[in-house]
């Protein structure tokens, strides 16, 4: 049986039929309910094996982008959620859905009392200043995260993002990050090489050039650029150059591949 | 109440401000030595100490990188006295601007249980450090405000400012009575003026007559009603006039009539191809073409060249959110957007602005920002585009935005039915953007900023994205028997429109406004953005009630579908317009018009000798000059890559960074591999000297752009977008009369249909000089196409060393004069024809057309898209040296480069046998072009071509 995916469809989420299409071809059976449809039937969350939360602009991005869809998260599925993530079902936050899971503080660490609460955690606007959409190369860095385990090559995917800078408020942070295999992405450069901060080959400023991160358990995965805008061979820049890949598909068969041993 | 002010400080840099500081020395003001920008909050309510920190901490800042500060108002907001040499300028939106982020905050707050928060706005601060030696004035700031603030829309304050809440007052319902029976031709003339309705004598006359006939004098709603239904943005009536033409040739002179440029040369072309696979053309709010089994596309652009000169963030965001619209108005989902923008010279010196004018430097940033705001938050790839600069529009930018959409077949309904309510779905009614259909039809002045203000619109993608939403939704389960967009002209048009065969009765009260106290009119006239109407047969009403619940979209029913024909309009319960649809649409009288066309004054012969060792120089400038260089600081902005189906993406080659000719989309959801192409033509260039072989070379381009990456030439369809000065003028009409002749002549050649247009004119700048600033004459060709397979899709980039690279659609590149426009070569059909099967049998590896800098910039382009070299041996070109290094920079039609396999080029040949083609250089891994004797190397062409700082 195919597991069975929730894309929540939040106020100005726009890459939710995008990651459908990703999740399905990865074998799930991926459903998009839009956020007031789930608050009139919280319960249903829990009929699903995967939570996505995907890319877009929910509220406009005011006030920074993911608050508000943040402090939705906290408002109206603060229990929901917190029973999703620890039944141990993977959950994984793109682009906007990333900045949500940071700024409601289900990453990088859930604490339910703590919600909204200064995480020391945020992902803030690029160095550049300004929004930016281009290529980016990924290595799947965390074994801890059921999202990028095993996954031996490196992704390609775009960004497309204003604020995807990763920033800590304190380097202790950023260690346990480190000690709990919790840095599940970072950018780097074609050949493999690490980005080492250098733009654009890591795109934003984001410390240690994390792209993404999950939380200690490595069930719930966060990251800024868009692996499901790479599932199919002509999504790529360069395939009329002979390139066939679709690397951005690895990611979610994994994570439908855990899901579906759930069921 | 109290008032609360909130000020937002990044802990460290922020990086908006050095984008402010490299904004402020570009133009000029090199005396501000460092600029801080912070954001400010204004709150008003009742709120308790616990409850402020609660807003600072979880709604108004990131607590990692920002800190906060609020103090109560009026007290000002501690902060110390600034320091020598700075200036704290504070800037805060005029009120009822549209401001969606003061919205969230009132609505999050209440989400957070802070239920005292009654309203919010925001605004920014800005410290400005100054250069010591130059003594801070009044007057230098003065100047410096402009920077950071558009007193169209907003206020600023050196100091403290306060916040700009909307006055809260109580609608009058007043109506006012225009008595216009017994008025003269002068004072009907001056009645136009006064409430700037821009109608002429005729057409004043024909308002006078109909109310004669009804015994009564108008209301001032039915004025205005009539004044924007009868507006040139609306109906048109330049392209529906009957033209008087002078054509003159030496001394003869031929006299004959167009009537209608719309019906004789744009609409009759489309008649005479009859392309099967057109759906609608010229009749709904976009065109339509077929697909495939499943699916039809429709594909629309439009303008917004005034809002864009007066704000350019609001006006080329409403821009994007106005021709989304236009596509949801025949039921389709956006899945791409385009854009194609023309500003005044970025390098401009500030001192010779115009009066009123905004740098273009301000122009493009803000412009393009907006683009960028709309386009990605509402989540549809900004995929295809051009940028120019010209002089001529330096006052009177150009904003074109196009949006394509998809639907399954026969979903789009377009018959409201007796009974049928009159619904609006989406953002509240404000005074926003009034009488922008007439202002958009008249020439600006320096006062139009200040007196239009008010036709100022900033968008709310948001919203917008929340209509496509339920509209998507809404067709699939056929709850509307009619839709349409709420654009210029607002309600009267949408609701006139629709209404114009039934009639209908509304009242305007139960339109729901952003703040109380509008006149009746203005509810009726406004503007307002994101809004759509739609007609709903009342027992579905609860079922699109409920979809619009769920995604967050207001629903407004205001009225019914009467079947009178007559188009009543009520406020509190009082009719205030009631007149006859059959006056109101067919009532304007056919304006009579008078064109002459005459022969371009040859002036100059030869174009100027290039010797051969300046070939590289020449080239190296080319690539460099702000038309040709890249738009990748744009183009990165923008998302072109969601929705997942960009197949050939706008930046191409092996470093995503040389020009692609077209993209190539392929829609999700649909099964095969079918795809769509867009690209576009536009050249003001050519407008200046020969409108008639300016259509057919900008028609060339889109076609040709199409075809490079791989569209069928026989499945293409076109928009045609008129930007054009006064009408008026007998020199003007000429060239417009002669471009729309190009068009139908270019159509029928190529067998390409429009399918929808658009016209902006009077794009004129009355300078405080006294002295007119129009723009060059210039039509944008959009074009759609379709592939069957995008996975044969071509790009531009070179791919392998030892290829072959072939010229086509030439065998010579004839020197033309600089004064002249190329013609379009008899062949050109058949070779693109040719070369679209040479691309579906897999023989073209890339492939790029010869446009501006002709084969030597095409070649230095592909060249920088494979990093790879290019030796050019153009033996075919003329014998004398000279004229071959001019022509090798020769602007020609019809021709493109394309690259071969030594194993299949006389497979390609074939495809060419008896059509104009020529093996002229080789691809070597060597990076270096080697052009005539000229060798240059790669990574110089990549410099020039990225370094233009747009």
């Amino acid at each position: 049986m195919k597991p069975k995916a929730l894309v929540l469809q939040a106020h100005g989420s726009n890459r939710d039929f995008d990651v459908i299409e990703a999740l399905t071809l990865a074998g799930a059976d991926a459903t998009g309910i839009p956020l007031n449809e789930l608050r009139m039937n919280k319960t249903l969350l829990s009929d699903f094996q995967l939570l996505v939360v995907p890319g877009g602009f929910s509220y406009a991005d005011a006030l920074g982008a993911g608050k508000l869809l943040a402090l939705d998260l906290a408002s109206y599925f603060t229990d929901e959620i917190s029973a999703f993530v620890e039944s141990g079902k993977p959950v994984i936050g793109i682009c906007n859905g990333f900045q949500a899971l940071v700024k409601s503080g289900i990453l990088p660490r859930e604490t339910r009392e703590k919600r909204l609460e200064i995480s020391g955690t945020t992902l803030t606007f690029n160095e550049q200043g300004h929004f930016e959409c281009r290529w980016v190369t990924l290595k799947p860095t965390s074994q801890n995260c059921i999202w990028t385990k095993g996954l031996e090559n490196i992704i390609e995917c775009p960004i497309a993002h204003g604020e995807g800078n990763f920033q800590t408020s304190s380097q202790s942070l950023i260690s346990n990050l480190q000690s709990l295999d919790q840095i599940a992405l970072t950018y780097i450069h074609p050949n493999g090489s690490p980005a080492n901060g250098a733009y654009p080959i890591n795109p934003n400023g984001s410390t240690l050039d994390i792209a993404g991160i999950c939380n200690p358990q490595g069930n719930v995965l966060g990251l800024m650029p868009h692996p499901e805008n790479h599932i199919h061979r002509y999504q790529h820049p360069q395939w009329t150059r002979g390139v066939n890949r679709h690397s951005g598909l690895a990611l979610f068969r994994n994570g439908v591949k855990y899901a579906s041993e759930l069921i | 109440m109290s008032d609360y002010k909130f000020l937002v400080n990044h802990k460290t840099n922020d990086p908006r401000n050095e984008g402010y500081l490299k904004g402020a020395h570009a133009l000029g003001f090199h005396y501000l030595r460092n600029i801080i920008v912070q954001d400010l909050y204004f709150i008003e309510g009742q709120l308790s100490s616990e409850e402020l920190k609660q807003l600072t901490l979880k709604l108004l800042s990131d607590p990692v990188t920002q800190t906060v500060t609020w103090d109560e108002m009026p007290a000002p907001l501690a902060s110390r006295p600034p320091e020598p040499d700075t200036v704290i300028l504070e800037v805060s939106l005029r009120p009822g601007v549209t401001d969606p982020v003061a919205h969230e905050i009132v609505r999050a707050a209440h989400e957070l249980g802070i239920s005292g928060v009654h309203r919010a706005a925001t605004g920014q601060r800005f410290i400005l450090h100054f250069d010591p030696s130059v003594p801070v004035r009044e007057s230098v700031t003065e100047s410096v405000y402009k920077l950071f603030a558009n007193p169209v829309i907003q206020h600023w304050k050196i100091g403290s400012i306060e916040p700009s809440f909307p006055q809260e007052v109580e609608s009058s319902g007043t109506i006012e009575i225009i008595p216009i029976r017994n008025l003269t031709d002068d004072e009907l003339l001056s009645l136009s003026k006064d409430r700037r309705a821009a109608l002429d004598l005729a057409e004043m006359q024909a308002i006078q007559n109909y109310f004669i006939t009804e015994n009564r004098d108008p209301s001032d709603i039915e004025f205005e009603t009539i004044a924007q239904t009868w507006s040139e943005h609306c109906v048109h009536k330049t392209f529906k006039a009957k033209i008087e033409v002078d054509k003159y040739t030496g001394k003869q002179v031929d006299k004959y009539t167009v009537d209608s440029l719309i019906k004789t040369y744009l609409k009759s072309a489309t008649d005479k191809i009859a392309a099967p696979w057109v759906i609608s053309a010229f009749v709904d709010n976009a065109g339509i073409i077929d697909f495939d089994d499943e699916y039809e596309i429709s594909f629309k652009a439009e303008t917004h060249n005034h809002p864009s000169a007066v704000e350019p963030f609001g006006g080329a965001n409403t821009g994007v959110g106005g021709v989304i619209r236009d596509i949801l108005g025949v039921s389709a989902k956006p899945i791409a957007n385009t854009d194609v923008l023309c500003f005044g010279p970025q390098n401009l010196d500030p001192q010779s602005l115009p009066e009123g004018v905004l740098h273009p430097r301000r122009i493009q940033s803000g412009v393009v920002a907006g683009v960028q705001d709309y386009g990605n938050k509402i989540g549809i790839p900004t995929v295809n585009g051009a940028i120019l600069y010209d002089e001529g529009y330096t006052a009177n930018p150009l904003v074109f935005c196009g949006c394509v959409g998809i639907a399954p077949k026969g979903k789009h309904n377009k018959n409201p039915q007796v009974g049928d309510r009159v619904v609006i779905l989406g953002g509240r009614t404000g005074r926003d953007g009034l009488r922008g259909a007439t202002f958009s039809s008249m020439t600006m002045d320096a006062q139009t900023g200040e007196v239009s203000g008010a036709s100022v619109q900033i968008g709310d993608p948001i919203t917008e994205k929340g209509l496509i939403d339920v509209i998507v939704r809404a067709r699939d389960l056929d709850l509307y028997n009619d839709i349409t967009d709420c654009g210029a002209g607002g309600l009267s048009s949408a609701v006139g429109e629709m209404a114009s065969k039934l009639g209908c009765d509304v009242e305007l009260t139960n339109v729901r406004l952003k703040y109380p106290g509008l006149a009746p009119w203005e509810i009726w006239l406004s503007e307002a953005q994101e809004r759509m109407v739609l007609a709903v047969a009342p027992e579905k009403i609860s079922d699109l009630q409920n979809l619009c619940d769920t995604f967050d979209t207001e629903l407004t029913d205001i009225g019914e579908f009467t079947g009178n024909g007559c188009l009543t309009v009520r406020y509190d319960g009082k009719v205030v317009v009631d007149m006859d649809n059959e006056f109101l649409h067919d009532g304007i009288p056919q304006r009579q018009l008078r064109a002459e066309i005459r022969e371009q004054r040859l002036e100059s012969s030869d174009s100027a000798p290039i010797s051969n060792h300046l070939i590289s120089s020449h080239l190296i400038s080319l690539l460099s000059h702000p038309n040709i260089a890249s738009k990748a600081s744009t183009i990165r902005i923008y998302d072109h890559e969601v929705q997942g189906g960009t197949v050939v993406k706008p930046l191409t080659g092996i470093q995503a960074d040389a020009p692609s000719d077209a993209a190539v989309i392929k829609p999700i959801g649909t099964k095969g591999m079918k795809g769509i192409v867009l690209s576009n033509g536009i050249n003001p260039e050519y407008g200046k000297r020969d409108a008639y072989k300016m259509a057919w070379s900008v028609m060339d381009e889109a076609i040709r752009n199409a075809v490079a990456v791989g569209a069928d030439p026989d499945r293409i369809a076109v928009l045609d977008n008129f930007c054009w000065g006064d009408p008026l003028r007998p020199e003007t009409l000429g060239s417009l009369v002669e471009a729309c002749r190009g068009c139908h002549d270019a159509a029928l050649f190529y067998g390409t249909p429009f399918i929808s247009g658009k016209d902006s004119l009077n794009n004129e700048y009355l300078g405080a000089d006294g002295l007119r600033h129009a723009i060059p004459p210039t039509l944008l060709i959009s074009a759609i196409g379709v592939v069957q397979d995008v996975s044969k899709s071509v790009t531009m980039d070179l791919k392998e060393a030892g290829n072959v690279v072939y010229l086509v659609g030439s065998n010579q590149l004839s020197v033309i004069s600089d004064q002249l426009v190329p013609d379009v070569p008899k062949e050109t059909l058949q070779v693109y024809r040719a070369l679209h099967q040479a691309i579906q049998n897999g023989l073209v590896k890339s492939c790029h057309d010869l446009s501006e800098g002709g084969l030597a910039v095409a070649a230095a382009e592909m060249c920088i898209g494979g990093r790879l070299g290019m030796s050019v041996a153009p033996t075919f070109l003329t014998p004398s040296v000279r004229t071959g290094a001019v022509g090798i920079f020769t602007e020609v039609n019809g021709c493109l480069l394309v690259e071969v396999t030594p194993a299949n080029a006389s497979a390609f040949e074939n495809h060419f046998a008896n059509l104009p083609h020529n093996q002229i250089g080789i691809v070597t891994a060597d990076p270096t072009l080697k052009i005539i004797d000229e060798e240059i190397p790669v990574e110089e062409l990549v410099h020039a071509f990225n370094i233009h700082p747009s």
